[in-house]
């Protein structure tokens, strides 16, 4: 069984299907990198997989981590289980404006410890001392991930005070935080200048690159990186898979005709 | 009519005007934040009645608001509510504490829709609950947005709590009515005009404090 199984996979708006039953699988450690023109389901495919929006028909297995199946009925607490072992990198960033580049990666981590214990601990001092180990801990995490998206130097400043690029990478960096198995992106650097692409890409390679490499999706336009980083390509149009293979395959000898005419488009 | 008499009344009917201003504030600053939730629920009667009685309140005068809590509950119904040596105070604290609670969940309501979705959904993927999302996520960004809106309603309150003259609660006007209007002196209206003046000034410089301690990010 692969690490991460998707069968099936259909969903609606309304009247409107966008995705019309998707399929795959990846290996741990493999970078996936999915192309396609906008309006493909690229989006919607990446928001199923992280459970912010429920797929109508299919099954989303990951190995050792969970099975959704469309047809049932989850809680919000099982859903936000599920969801944990994914990660996701939104085009906009969204970082939390009132909190600093540390805090946003802190947060979100402590809030977690901070359940985690309340459930270990009942009441009283032991918890308390446990919390505090804990932000101790989480913060020493932050600040290290920080550092290894090269932003040691900005943990105070707010996200205003940062630029785009920076502000992705301290997304990154509050993604890694929730040790997700699998991380998504959703077109990481198109809302930035393209100067500032490069070193989002550069730290995104860096995760493939290191020694226990990330399993990571990526949904981009930026058809050099998917072609040189990705272990495996998909191309998707309308609602469907309409080609998959390694970045060899599918950028050298493209078998559906859609996406011929996408990466003649591209110029790749 | 001595400086000191004038004076003395003054501090008495604007402590009943303070006390309004106050006890409205304690009341309908919380009270708009619910009403904002019931007029943003997805249960669509919900969302429609509170709607339709936060337009009412805020379509018609308060001064109607305040003659319909002191006299239609004793007049329709023959309840007395609002007797005893208090009864004028509690009613037009009632209808301040219902006419503001409306402004104010108007303004909640614009806060809270205003924050981007991606804020809500960034928090999601991060595995924050509900009640995680709106605590440590939401609520700095709304309160910085609604800081002015409100700010300006909270020196209106100041300057409406005038207005519970007309049941006669005995506020700043009201203690004082009989004699400048009896002796024709001028004078005590501008002073009471500098009690306002300097009132809404100490506001205007808290707030403008609490723009700048909020200052330190952007939304
Ligand atoms: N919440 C939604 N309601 C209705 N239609 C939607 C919604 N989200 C996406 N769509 C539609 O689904 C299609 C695929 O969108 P999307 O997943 O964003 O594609 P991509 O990311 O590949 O550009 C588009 O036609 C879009 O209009
Ligand atoms: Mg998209």
């Amino acid at each position: 069984m692969a690490f991460l199984e998707v069968t099936g996979l259909k969903k609606r708006f309304g009247n409107t299907s966008v995705l019309h039953g998707v399929d795959f699988t990846m290996e741990k450690g493999e970078v996936l990198a999915i192309i396609g023109s906008s309006g493909g389901g690229k989006t919607t495919l990446l928001r199923c997989l992280n459970f912010l929006e429920m797929a109508n028909e299919g099954t989303i297995r990951m190995e050792g981590g969970f099975t959704f199946h469309a047809a049932k009925q989850y809680t919000p607490a099982e859903i936000r289980e599920m969801r944990l072992k994914m990660g996701l990198v939104f085009q906009s960033f969204n970082l939390f404006p009132q909190y600093t580049a540390l805090e946003n990666v802190y947060i979100p981590m402590q809030l977690r410890a901070k359940e985690a214990l309340r459930a270990e601990y009942p009441f009283g001092h032991a918890r308390r001392e446990a919390i505090g180990n804990a932000k101790v801990r989480n913060m020493a995490q932050a600040e290290k991930l920080l550092a290894e998206v090269g932003l040691a130097d900005k943990m105070g400043n707010y996200p205003y005070q940062l630029s785009g690029g920076q502000q992705q990478r301290v997304a990154i960096a509050r993604a890694l935080a929730m040790q997700p198995d699998i991380l998504c992106f959703d077109e990481p650097t198109s809302a930035l200048d393209p100067a500032l692409t490069g070193e989002v890409l550069r730290v995104i390679r860096s995760l493939k690159d290191a020694e226990n490499g990330r399993t990571m999706i990526v949904v981009t336009h930026e058809m050099e990186f998917a072609a040189h980083v990705a272990d495996k390509v998909i191309f998707m149009a309308d609602g469907v898979i309409e080609e998959m293979g390694t970045p060899e395959e599918v950028f050298g000898n493209p078998k559906s005709e859609k996406c011929r005419a996408f990466l003649h488009g591209e110029k790749v | 009519m001595g400086f000191l008499d004038v004076t003395q009344k003054l501090f008495e009917g604007f402590g009943v005007s303070c006390l309004l201003f106050i006890l409205t504030l304690v009341f309908s600053l919380p009270l708009g934040l619910v009403i904002s939730f019931g007029s943003m629920s997805k249960f669509k009667p919900l969302s429609w009645i509170v709607r339709t009685f936060v337009w009412i309140i805020r379509g018609t005068p308060l001064m109607l608001q305040l003659f319909v809590v002191f006299y239609v509950p004793g007049l329709l119904f023959n309840i007395q509510l609002f007797s005893g040596d208090n009864g004028r105070f509690t009613a037009a604290l009632v209808a301040f504490v219902i006419n503001y609670a409306c402004y104010f969940s108007e303004i909640y309501r614009g806060g809270i829709e205003g924050i981007p979705k991606g804020q809500y959904e960034a928090a999601e993927v991060l595995g924050m609950t509900a009640v995680e999302t709106f605590f440590t996520v939401i609520l700095m960004q709304v309160v910085k947005r609604i800081l002015a809106p409100i700010s300006n309603e909270v020196i209106t309150l100041v300057k409406d709590t005038s207005l519970a003259r007309v049941i006669a609660v005995a506020e700043i006007f009201f203690v004082n009515e009989m004699d400048y209007l009896a002796y024709g002196i001028v004078w005590p209206l501008f002073y009471i005009a500098v009690f306002f003046l300097v009132f809404v000034g100490a506001l205007t410089l808290f707030f403008g404090w609490c723009e700048k301690k909020l200052s330190y990010y952007r939304v």
